[in-house]
């Protein structure tokens, strides 16, 4: 016994340290990321990120230097907390609180104190900084704006936050990232790479050279300019012309479906989303919920798309062959079918062929035709499976694959909706019920996108491609296979004729013939559609939205467009109006019609949207 | 006296192992202390080229050693003793402060830690006076006299301060067991050690109950085999055990410092500050933990070269080892480290002189307490104890000394044989 309990004791020892060491070394892995955070720092080399161009070459984005004061919280030493908040112009209360979260986020990684601060201020700045250890400036590159104009297009870039740092391991804290329109669609290719030095420091954090002499180092490789499709001068007009007016213009090419113009109302500066002043203009935007500038009403915005939806109303009716362009139909001032009230129509000639019925909007019209085309089938449900599955080689009812990243469907019903609304099969329901649908008011919803998606395969006689709002990439030759697809519809091309014909009559003679612009052969279609919003509760009708759709000119068409002016009242008083002004614009550079242009710069609908604000009756359309 | 006369037989295992530690400690040391201005190998003022020299003036120290006949160890015990006792109690006078410890004197730039000889010394003497024929360890008297050479270099090297060395001897107990000294000092020994632990890890409150319920147990278990059982002793025993939780915590509280109480709390992981007491340990775990398998590789250890760990040439060189070298390594750098103190055990138990065994036994317990403190420490499992590595830490005096204690050790074992 005596011989051997120091043995025994040596030998559990060994087991003892044996095991430990294995705990250590090889079981829990937890020391390798603590001896890369003591000792490895990784140094990012921010590249410059992409220019934004227009169409014809002009330069609307580029960058400007900003200058960030971060904090690395582990290496802060006590320090003049006073004199450094009044050098940062922040509240000592608001100090404590960025080195909480700072904290909180990690010890060892670096967070913002303050963020974007200008060269002037970086100047003085960088002076004083050597007496606060652990702080220090970190140079970025942030947008300069050269336009005031387009903010929706280009969407904005703000600092990641925590979830975007979760789910993708390429951003840091205090790194930035586009929020919104291109920005955000073209992040990857605006950005770069940044490129990464480990750097081997010691316990001091003074760095002792490069970790393993370099090898895992990146070069940063810079941001790709991209040029946009949309033309400057029309993008930067059409927004002129909404000023004081909610709403939207979209104008594409027909023949290749770049967006020309991506106008919504209200807006902002894109300036305003810049520098330090950001935050606070942004809590400003975005808590401003009754003219919403944030909301791109061009791509968020669904709604009845009115008359304009006539002409595919008349499409399908023609490929249906429930109809031809001569029979005449008859219209005793609206449509009467079993209800008790008909749908009305305003006064016009009559009776009319399909050509006449699009240059005089005739309700009665399309709904016999909208009706022939559903009852053409068995069941109501076919026969609207069958009108939708043709709406949606238009594009409508789904989202249409551009490349922005706002939108929405709109609304196409479908068979089941309408089941589901008429608890069928307890109830049944017919074409009547859903009569609405032939003249665009009813359950379809478009967005202005929309619109002009199907404006711009009536021009093109049956096709179209996809909206797109990239031109190009700098260096790379292609874009995305999906914008140079051509996309059928399912109406044939020898239908169109007779569509077109009847919205060249629209502006020659119909509902629009006052907007004519000499020189310009322009087919259109004006929409007036009813609305309503909840007032405590209730529903009130408000003035109708204005809607214009059109593309010229007639023949080879260069621009399609669709124009939606909210609460605007009949569809040439301000969409006509304002769609002409911009075709004349883009294909002729210069207005004619001044009369026209000076009413819709001076006019403002803003007394209109105060009234359901104003908590006082009013009257509408007036 | 020199030059023996009788062939001796030296076992080349022990310096084997001897060498293999020595060497893989100066490799360590190199590692621990490379910097920017690490060019030349001949660079003097360069650690490793130091740890070199030490190394190199080690073999003329073994080779004297050596030379010396054996009696002169056995005659001359005393005489070293006393020697050693002097050159600490000079310390108080002539002691060059280092880092707060005036544990060396101070020749020029040449300076000399006396108590790293200390541990040979007082072995020699513990040894000469257990194998006194006159000397039994079952009395009271010889007990205490046994004890008081263990003691006397203690109390010299605690107030130097240097509370680690002097821990070092409280590892003679075993030879004194060896020998013949009762279990139940063993036992007395380890009682008050874990309870020391335990009544900081869990509270005085908890402990007590703990002791009242476990002595209610065991006086109710004899009580069933042994109707004599008394309460009264049992009663004692457990008043006494509370006795000595109480004076725990209040020595714990008010006698020792703030640095000393952190330490230990940093163990029992009842205090996590990374950032300050806890930093050294903290970056040694880090250190051995992130050398996985293999390690890292030879002068690639980022904690090693960005000089994370402190002391790192000296009593953490360990953490060197784990980082660079990984698991493999280190339990390489273990089992040389038990192989070799088994193996002076082994040698201690075939010794014919009750002198020589004593001695060995002496040499195996001062290696395995420093082995287990050391490793303990950089691992983690013992509190922040300043004692260094044999072999493998930086330092002549410290070299020197765990040579000169092995050596003389060999030197016995090489005519054991012939001896007596």
């Amino acid at each position: 016994m005596r011989k051997f309990l120091l043995l025994f004791i040596v030998l559990i020892t060994g087991l003892l340290f044996t095991s430990r060491l294995f705990y250590l070394q090889v079981y829990d892995t937890s020391a390798q990321i603590s001896s890369d955070n003591n000792a490895i720092k990784k140094k990012f080399d921010y590249p410059q990120r992409g220019f934004i161009f227009d169409r014809n070459g002009k330069l609307l984005v580029s960058n400007q230097p900003s200058y960030d004061v971060m904090v690395i919280p582990k290496n802060v030493e006590p320090l003049d907390t006073l004199e450094f908040c009044k050098l940062l112009k922040i509240t000592k209360s608001d100090f404590d609180e960025i080195l909480r979260k700072a904290r909180r986020y990690s010890p060892r990684l670096p967070s913002v104190v303050v963020p974007q601060f200008t060269k002037e201020e970086y100047a003085y700045l960088s002076e004083k900084m050597h007496k606060y250890k652990g702080f220090y400036i970190q140079k970025r590159a942030l947008r300069n704006y050269r336009v005031s104009h387009s903010a929706n297009v280009f969407g904005y870039i703000a600092e990641v936050n925590n979830q975007i740092i979760k789910k993708n391991s390429y951003y840091q804290m205090g790194d930035l990232i586009g929020k919104a329109g291109v920005e955000q669609e073209y992040e990857e290719i605006l950005r770069g790479t940044k490129g990464v030095n480990y750097i081997q420091t010691d316990r001091f954090n003074r760095v002792i050279g490069s970790y393993k002499e370099g090898i895992y180092d990146t070069l940063p490789v810079n941001g790709k300019d991209i040029t946009l499709t949309i033309d400057e001068r029309l993008q930067k007009y059409g927004e002129e012309l909404l000023i004081n007016k909610r709403g939207g213009i979209v104008a594409i090419e027909p023949a290749t479906g770049e967006i020309l113009a991506l106008v919504t109302a209200s807006n902002y500066d894109p300036g305003l989303l810049v520098g330090r002043e950001r935050s606070k203009n942004f809590t400003k935007l975005w808590y401003d919920t009754i003219s919403r500038p944030l909301f791109d009403r061009v791509l968020q915005g669904e709604y009845p798309p009115g008359s304009p939806f006539k002409t595919l109303t008349a499409l399908i009716g023609l490929q249906e062959g429930v109809i031809d362009t001569n029979e005449q139909i008859s219209c005793h001032g609206g449509y009467h079918y079993g209800g008790k009230k008909p749908l009305g129509c305003h006064h016009h000639k009559s009776p009319l062929n399909m050509i006449g019925g699009i240059a005089n909007s005739c309700n009665a019209y399309f709904c016999t035709v909208y009706r022939r085309s559903i009852e053409k089938y068995p069941t109501p449900q076919e026969g609207i499976d069958n009108w939708r599955k043709h709406l949606e080689s238009f594009g409508l009812g789904n989202y249409m694959g551009y490349d922005l990243p706002a939108g929405k469907k709109g609304l196409i019903p479908t068979s089941n909706f309408y089941n589901r609304w008429y608890q069928y099969p307890k109830y049944k329901w017919y074409a009547t019920a859903t009569i609405s649908n032939a003249i665009g008011q009813g359950e379809v919803l478009l967005t202005p996108m929309q619109m002009v998606n199907f404006t711009a395969a009536i021009a093109n006689r049956g096709w179209y491609y996809k909206p797109h709002i990239l031109k190009n990439i700098k260096d790379i030759d292609t874009i995305n296979k999906k914008y140079t697809t051509r996309y059928n519809t399912t109406i044939d091309s020898k239908h169109f004729g007779p569509i077109v014909q009847g919205m060249y009559d629209v502006y020659n003679k119909g509902t629009a013939a006052y907007i004519q612009i000499p020189g310009i052969e322009i087919c259109g279609k004006t929409g007036t559609a009813e609305n309503f919003t909840k007032i405590d509760g209730k529903r009130v009708q408000l003035t109708d939205h204005s809607i214009f759709v059109a593309f010229a000119p007639k023949d080879n068409p260069k621009i399609a467009i669709a124009v939606f002016v909210e609460n605007g009242y009949w569809g040439s008083r301000w969409a006509g109006r304002i769609a002409g002004l911009m075709i004349e614009k883009y294909l002729k550079g210069e207005i004619t019609r001044k009369d026209m242009e000076d009413f819709v710069l001076n006019g403002s609908l803003e007394e209109e949207y105060a009234k359901p604000y104003s908590g006082e009756t009013f009257n509408i359309n007036n | 006296m020199l030059a023996s006369r009788n062939p001796i037989k030296l076992d080349w295992i022990t310096i084997f192992l001897y060498i293999a530690l020595v060497s893989i400690g100066w490799v360590n040391i190199y590692s621990a202390s490379f910097n920017d201005a690490s060019t030349s190998f001949f660079d003097f003022s360069q650690v490793y080229t130091k740890q070199m020299m030490f190394i190199c003036l080690s073999v003329v120290l073994i080779i004297f050693i050596l030379a010396v006949d054996t009696k002169f160890y056995e005659r001359f015990s005393s005489i070293i003793y006393i020697l050693s006792l002097l050159s600490l109690i000079g310390l108080f006078f002539f002691g060059k402060n280092i880092n707060g410890a005036t544990s060396w004197y101070g020749i020029g730039s040449f300076t000399f830690q006396p108590s790293e000889f200390a541990k040979a010394a007082t072995a020699l003497a513990l040894a000469k006076y257990v194998s006194d024929i006159q000397t039994n360890l079952k009395e009271f008297n010889h007990q205490i006299k046994a004890l008081i050479i263990i003691i006397l270099p203690a109390l010299f090297v605690i107030p130097q301060p240097d509370p680690g060395s002097a821990l070092v001897y409280v590892a003679l107990i075993f030879p004194l067991y060896r020998e013949g000294l009762h279990f139940i000092y063993l036992l007395l020994g380890f009682i008050v050690a874990a309870l020391f632990v335990v009544t900081l890890a869990f509270g005085i409150a908890w402990i007590a109950v703990g002791i009242i319920l476990i002595a209610i147990l065991l006086y109710f278990i004899n009580k069933k085999k042994n109707k004599r059982t008394s309460l009264f002793k049992y009663s004692i025993i457990t008043i006494a055990c509370i006795g000595f939780s109480f004076s725990v915590n209040f020595i714990f509280e008010n006698v020792l410092e703030q640095r000393h109480r952190d330490r230990f709390n940093i163990v029992l992981g009842k205090e996590v500050d990374n950032a300050n007491i806890g930093y050294n340990t903290n970056q040694s775990e880090i250190a051995i933990g992130s050398g996985g398998w293999t390690g890292k590789g030879w002068l690639q250890g980022t904690q090693t070269m960005g000089k994370f760990v402190p002391e790192q040439d000296t009593d953490y060189i360990f953490s060197t080892v784990g980082e660079e070298w990984g698991f493999l390594g280190s339990i390489l750098v273990v089992f040389l480290f038990l192989a070799l103190i088994i193996r002076v055990l082994v040698l201690a138990e075939r010794q014919k002189s009750q002198y020589s065994r004593v001695y060995g036994y002496s040499v195996a317990s001062i290696l395995f307490i420093h082995f287990f403190i050391n490793i303990g420490m950089v691992t983690g499992l013992l509190p922040t104890i300043g004692i260094p590595l044999p072999f493998f830490s930086y330092g002549g005096s410290g070299l020197w000394g765990f040579t000169i204690l092995l050596f003389i050790f060999i030197r016995f074992d090489a005519t054991n044989y012939i001896n007596r």
